[in-house]
């Protein structure tokens, strides 16, 4: 037995709380700006949104979302890949979490860039 | 494939057949495991996504036009709409085994299954409700 922490709990705790961020906030935000914006099926107020998004607290819930969202995915896809198409290569292990990774800097780069 | 060495001199060798690549074309249930595993791409997906919107929206009113006028493009629609259905397979499966994941307990009693998933749609209902004020609000 190694005494090293494995860190598989933790990533399955970022893969689980993304998982369930995901189901509730990805349905209605992909409705309304990949479909109903720009389709027009509603209007939206520009200078609302951009109030909305500049508050700090929106940046901080939408860099927290990202964060678990990547680790979600980089998660399932590992095993996805891993499973699904049997490549058991650590190369993917380094494509995945190291992609979340370069998300997350990037996710920060952006909001408080804004 | 690596497989176990054997536990002593006079075992055998294990025998393990390597699946198909293509293993999961052969059930449905395996057909929809993996079409539930790939919803974590359109994930990913939604996040790029969102950046580039909240950029724009950053940038100005301009360039959010541009980013809507980009969004509205048929083969932007059609990648969100796609990517619409598998975030919807990944929400309702990831209900349907939440009680598998929380056990809650009321005075000493198991909360129902059918009743962890009722709360997970009414949260689902009420997020949504709330970002389409946040977002329409005006």
């Amino acid at each position: 037995m190694s005494r090293r922490r494995a860190p598989e709990p933790f990533l399955w705790l970022l893969f689980s709380s993304g998982g369930l961020v995901a189901a509730f906030m990805i349905p209605i935000l992909l409705l309304l700006f990949g479909l109903a914006i720009p389709l027009g099926l509603v209007t939206v107020d520009y200078e609302h949104l951009r109030a909305v998004i500049l508050h700090p607290l929106t940046r901080l819930v939408l860099f927290g979302f990202c964060v678990l969202c990547l680790f979600h995915w980089a998660h399932r896809f590992r095993y996805t890949v891993y499973d699904g198409l049997q490549v058991k290569s650590r190369l993917i292990i380094v494509i995945c979490y190291g992609g979340a990774i370069i998300g997350t800097l990037l996710a920060g780069y952006v909001l408080l860039r804004l | 494939m690596t497989y176990p060495a054997p536990a002593s001199d006079f075992q055998p060798r294990w025998y393990r057949r390597r699946p198909s690549t293509f293993w999961f074309f052969e059930r449905r249930s395996y057909q929809l495991f993996v079409l539930r595993e790939l919803s974590s791409v359109f994930v990913a997906w939604f996040v790029v996504f969102l950046l580039l919107l909240v950029r724009a929206i950053g940038a100005g009113s301009g360039a959010f036009q541009e980013f809507v006028a980009w969004s509205g493009q048929p083969g932007m629609l059609a990648l969100n709409v796609v990517a619409l259905l598998f975030v919807v397979l990944h929400a309702v499966t990831w209900f349907a085994v939440a009680p598998d994941a929380m056990v809650l307990k009321v005075r000493g009693r198991r909360v129902p299954r059918q009743r962890i998933i009722a709360a997970h749609y009414a949260a689902l209902a009420v997020v949504s409700v709330f970002l389409a004020w946040l977002v329409l609000a005006a």
